[in-house]
Formats: C-alpha cells, sequence, structure tokens
C-alpha cells in the first residue's frame, strides 16, 4: 500500500470484495432497482415496535445474509466496520450487538457505507486480518422522526427535498481474492459552502463530491473515461446536475458515465421522491444490489464510487448553521 | 331541514373566500420563504394577536364568519380578545386568565385528543 | 459557466438550480380545501347559533369539532395525505394546529406515555401556544395601560 498525490492511496495487493447483501423497503422494492435486491419487506416496521427496532434489525439480517451468502464463518471475520445516521449510531450497534466480531462503529452520515469499504480495505492490505464486514444502514421513518417531523405531520415536501432510503447494504472486503478488487481509494475532505437549506442536501453536498473527484484524478492521473461507471451516493438530480456543471469548470467531462445511486433507485415520476433518494442506505444497497451484480456480470470493469456525506444534525440547522459535506471515492476493478 | 333553509348562502362564499385567501398567505410563505410549519402557524397565530388587539380582526370576523375566526389568524383573535374582555372585567389579572380562558376549549381538545389518537394509533409509512 | 469560488457565488448558483415549488397549483388547492374547511365549521357554527347558543359558545364548539375531526383522521393516518395535497389549506386553520399536536404523540409513544407521549406532544405546536398567549398577554396589558389613561386623560 502506497500514498499517491496528496490523498490517495493505491494498494499494491488490493483486497477483493468477496460479497454484498442488501434489503430494502417497500418503497425501493417498487422502484426501478428492485429486481437486484436480495430482499424486499413489505412493511416498514418488519414486526417490530419502533422504527429504530426496525432499522436495526434490517441491519442486523443483512449481515447475516452476506455472511450466509459468502460462506465465510462468522469467526474469521476479523472486523466489522459499520454506521448509520441514528444518534449514536444506535441502528448498527443495536442490531450488531450479538455479532461478536471486534466493532467498530462509524459516522460519515450518508457516505458511511464508502468509509466503511475504505477502512476495511486499509486494514486488510495492512495486514490486520484477513476478512472485514461493511455494513450501513438507513431508514426513512427513523430519519424523518430524527432530522424533520412526526410522519403524520400534513407539511409538503420542497422540490429539493430527498426521500431517505429504507434498507441495509453489507459486504465482506477480504484480503486475498479474485476481485472485483479495490485499487485505490480516495478518502474526502470536508467542505462547506455555506449552504443552510436542510431540504437541499444535494447542492450541500456537490463542492465536497467535487472536491474528491478532483483529488482523485490528479492523484492517480486517471480521466473521468478511465471508469465505465462513476456513481455518487446521493446527490440526488439537484447535485447531480451540480457536480456535472462544476466539474466542467474545471476541464472533467464526466457526463457521459456518470450518475447517482438517488436518482437510480426511485422512479421519480411515479414514486414522488421528488430529488431522490438519500441516506446511507441509498449508497448501500445500490452498490451492494446493483453495481456489484453488475460487476459481477463483468457489464462494469471499472467503476468509481463515492459516496457523499452531509454531516449536519437537527440542532445545528435550527441554529442557523450551514451544512459542511463529505464525500469518498474508492475504485472497485475487475 | 328547517335548519338548512336558515343558512345564508352569501355569508357561507363569504367564508369560504375568505378563508380560503388567508390559507393562500400561508401557500405562499411555504412556498416562498422555506419556512417550517410551526413558523407559520407562529405568525399566523401572533399576526392574529396583533390585529385582534388592534381591533381590526373583528371587522373581517363580522365579514367573513368561520372564514375569519377558523384559521389559525383567529386563534390569536380570540386569545386578544379574551385577554382585553377579562381585563375590562376583572383588572390587571386579566391579562394573564383571559387569553388562555377563550381558548381553553380549543387546546383541552387538542390535548385530550391528542393523548387518544396516541393511544389507539400508530404512525405509517408515508406511500409518497 | 464561470468556475465558482466563493460561498456567495455558489448559494446564487444553488438557488438558479433548485427547482421552484409549483406555486399556483399549490395556492389553488390551498385555497379550496382551506375555504372548504372554515366553510364546514360555519355550517357547525350556524347550526349552533340555530340551536340558540351564543356566539363564543358557538366558536368554541366549532373548534372543538374541527379538531375531533382532524385528530380522527390523523389518527387514521389521513391527514398527511390531506396536508400533503392542501398544504396551507390545512395547516392554517385550526385542523393544522390539532395536528401538530397529534402527529408527535403519535410519534414519540414509542418512547412511553410521560415522555414520549406528554413530553413531546408540544414539540410541533408548542411555539404556538407560547407566542398566541404571551401575544395576549401583552395586548391584555396594554388595553390596560391605554385604558387607564384615556380614563385620566378624560
Amino acid at each position: 500500500m502506497q500514498k499517491i498525490g496528496k490523498q490517495t492511496v493505491k494498494f499494491d495487493t488490493p483486497p477483493t470484495i468477496l460479497q454484498t447483501a442488501s434489503i430494502v423497503g417497500p418503497k425501493e422494492a417498487d422502484g426501478p432497482l428492485a429486481s437486484y435486491f436480495d430482499q424486499c419487506l413489505e412493511d416498514e416496521f418488519w414486526g417490530e415496535k419502533t422504527w429504530e427496532k426496525a432499522e436495526s434489525k434490517i441491519i442486523k439480517e443483512t449481515v447475516n445474509m452476506v455472511i450466509a451468502k459468502s460462506g465465510i464463518p462468522s469467526e474469521e471475520i476479523d472486523y466489522c466496520f459499520a454506521g448509520d445516521l441514528l444518534n449514536q449510531c444506535i441502528s448498527s450497534s443495536f442490531g450488531l450487538r450479538e455479532l461478536n466480531i471486534p466493532f467498530f462503529g462509524i459516522f460519515g452520515a450518508c457516505s458511511t457505507f464508502v468509509e466503511a469499504l475504505l477502512m476495511a480495505s486499509v486494514f486488510l492490505e495492512g495486514g490486520a486480518g484477513n476478512y472485514a464486514l461493511c455494513a450501513a444502514s438507513s431508514h426513512f421513518c427513523s430519519a424523518e422522526k430524527q432530522f424533520r417531523f412526526p410522519l403524520e405531520l400534513g407539511n409538503q415536501r420542497p422540490p429539493s427535498s430527498q426521500w431517505t432510503v429504507t434498507g441495509s447494504g453489507a459486504a465482506i472486503v477480504a484480503k486475498n481474492g479474485m476481485g472485483p478488487y479495490i485499487t485505490h481509494i480516495t478518502p474526502g475532505k470536508i467542505v462547506d459552502m455555506g449552504i443552510k437549506d436542510a431540504n437541499n442536501m444535494g447542492a450541500a453536498m456537490a463542492p465536497a463530491a467535487l472536491d474528491t473527484l478532483l483529488a482523485h484524478f490528479k492523484d492517480t492521473g486517471r480521466s473521468p473515461s478511465y471508469y465505465d461507471a462513476i456513481l455518487t451516493g446521493d446527490l440526488g438530480y439537484i447535485g447531480k446536475e451540480i457536480l456535472i456543471e462544476m466539474a466542467e469548470t474545471k476541464g472533467y467531462n464526466i457526463k457521459s458515465n456518470y450518475n447517482d445511486c438517488g436518482v437510480l433507485i426511485f422512479d421519480k415520476e411515479k414514486q414522488d421522491t421528488h430529488s431522490g433518494g438519500s441516506g446511507c442506505a441509498c449508497c448501500g444497497t445500490v452498490f451492494s444490489g446493483y453495481l456489484f451484480k453488475m460487476l459481477q456480470q463483468k457489464k462494469y470493469k471499472k467503476i468509481l464510487l463515492m459516496a457523499t456525506g452531509a454531516l449536519t444534525n437537527s440542532t445545528t440547522t435550527q441554529q442557523g448553521e450551514s451544512i459542511p459535506g463529505i464525500a469518498h471515492a474508492v475504485a472497485i476493478e475487475l | 331541514m328547517e335548519f338548512f333553509a336558515s343558512i345564508d348562502w352569501m355569508q357561507m362564499l363569504r367564508c369560504f373566500v375568505v378563508g380560503g385567501l388567508i390559507c393562500i398567505i400561508g401557500q405562499i410563505l411555504i412556498d416562498k420563504t422555506k419556512l417550517t410549519p410551526a413558523r407559520i402557524l407562529v405568525i399566523f397565530v401572533t399576526t392574529g394577536a396583533i390585529l385582534g388587539g388592534l381591533g381590526i380582526y373583528q371587522h373581517l370576523v363580522d365579514f367573513a364568519g368561520c372564514g375569519a375566526t377558523v384559521p389559525l389568524t383567529g386563534f390569536g383573535n380570540a386569545l386578544s380578545k379574551g385577554a382585553i374582555e377579562e381585563v375590562a372585567k376583572s383588572g390587571f389579572v386579566g391579562a394573564f386568565i383571559g387569553g388562555t380562558k377563550a381558548a381553553a376549549g380549543g387546546i383541552a381538545a387538542a390535548i385530550f385528543f391528542g393523548y387518544i389518537a396516541s393511544l389507539i394509533s400508530k404512525p405509517k409509512m408515508k406511500k409518497q | 459557466m464561470k468556475p465558482i469560488e466563493t460561498k456567495k457565488q455558489y448559494q446564487d448558483y444553488v438557488d438558479q438550480k433548485s427547482p421552484n415549488s409549483p406555486i399556483l397549483k399549490n395556492c389553488f388547492n390551498a385555497f379550496w380545501v382551506g375555504g372548504l374547511i372554515c366553510s364546514i365549521g360555519q355550517i357547525i357554527f350556524n347550526y349552533c347559533k340555530y340551536r340558540g347558543m351564543d356566539i363564543q359558545m358557538s366558536n368554541t364548539i366549532v373548534s372543538i369539532i374541527l379538531i375531533g375531526i382532524s385528530a380522527f383522521l390523523t389518527g387514521l393516518n389521513l391527514f398527511n395525505k390531506i396536508g400533503k395535497f392542501a398544504g396551507a389549506g390545512s395547516l392554517v386553520p385550526i385542523t393544522g394546529f390539532a395536528n401538530s399536536i397529534v402527529s408527535p404523540a403519535m410519534e414519540y409513544k414509542s418512547e412511553g406515555y410521560v415522555m414520549g407521549v406528554g413530553g413531546k406532544m408540544f414539540t410541533v405546536a408548542g411555539p404556538v401556544l407560547v407566542f398566541g398567549i404571551s401575544a395576549s398577554i401583552i395586548v391584555g396589558i396594554l388595553y390596560l395601560i391605554f385604558n387607564t389613561q384615556s380614563i385620566t386623560l378624560v
């Protein structure tokens, strides 16, 4: 492993993403990617009494599923990196408390899933173990309750708002394997361009995504056309458009092979999700469900996955603070 | 059916139009200012209380009936009107008693029904 | 497009990129739903008057019934659909006040009846009471001062 440029790490013996699993809620199951997910729930409570318990159950079952699919006994998994959006990351810590795998709770807002992949690959390449588990979850109802309003409040969502994805994505990263390989990682810096509107997260996060994207291209010497697909986590329609235009002003044309997980996961017209999906599970489930299968089927050979996060909470929003954004990128190649 | 014959339909139309117009003001505030629902409600109740205190809102009530009393400005007006009436009756203390007294029915109903609803019902996922 | 350097430039750019709400459609829906809710109130009011109640009592009954209907619809998970359609049309009438009390009560039921339902019931509507009642007290005191002055002046 070696550091290249300012903020990118290149792996000499790149770790493999061995297996992924995804569970999504009913609304995601109505979306265009439904057939790619491992399990679609019929009800957001999933038999639990509270939204928080439901989210814990989703991440727990997703993790169990990825372990079962991979065939690796859970005793052989050395670390677990997981996170979510609820206060103090309780969905992951409560959901995974019976897992018996050394646990790192991580928080990168909606960028958590890729943050987990970055940390896992550094750990494994550094020789700290053979297998690491990465997981992230979010739930529309628990996120609304914590960040916005009670579900039954009769308010209107502005057109720039995004819809938190209900679900969880999990992946097992192995030190040795047959690919898809994690070849480069570019951890992002916190970037704040002063956007204060909590209903326009895409615009708040787009500058961070641009920052990481430029750093990645500069450090690796690659150009956008090197990748079959460049995917951001949850910039949504507005953030996607902003990123394309701003990248263009910096001399990078990403129009042809760039898309956003939040744009892919819902049908904007039919599902009325306004600016698209968001949440840890947005990038988590789209990668674990859709992108990983595209890699397996060799439809994509090289992708740059860049999850974006808005590092804010409801207190800072009420205090009128602006929203710092972050984006972590990982290059996955066959 | 004698009751329906007694309804003044012109009054009903005034009520509909004025009530609707007050809601349009609220809608413009929502769409143009990004204010949260709580702030909109506060603006309406405070405006109503001030207009009520100045005696202006009563003209609107006389004109539109429930078109003016049912929106939250009417709630603010009722609070102010109650305070003024009670001050006239019992002086300084009246300022503290009057408003809440006038609105007591509404507040108590909201608390009670809210509690009942929480007993028997559960929040559900929004479909859209 | 020019490269964006400052926060101000970015904010302006974002404002121009973000779609506006369909304000005409929203206002139309708000108008007729709001008007309809007021008209329902008017019918109840007229009936109370018809049964010989005074204005104050009639108004209180209108409030209680509309609040009851709103709480009932919220409990049936229907009010948020009306609210999404009508916006201010269901928010600004007293129905919106009731909904903003009932919805947190239901949402925080999972934290128990005392600290959840009881404690969180006014998270949205609390400010309405704080500002409404405070304003009424100020109005009352001003009226008191103004009145005594006018008496002494005469």
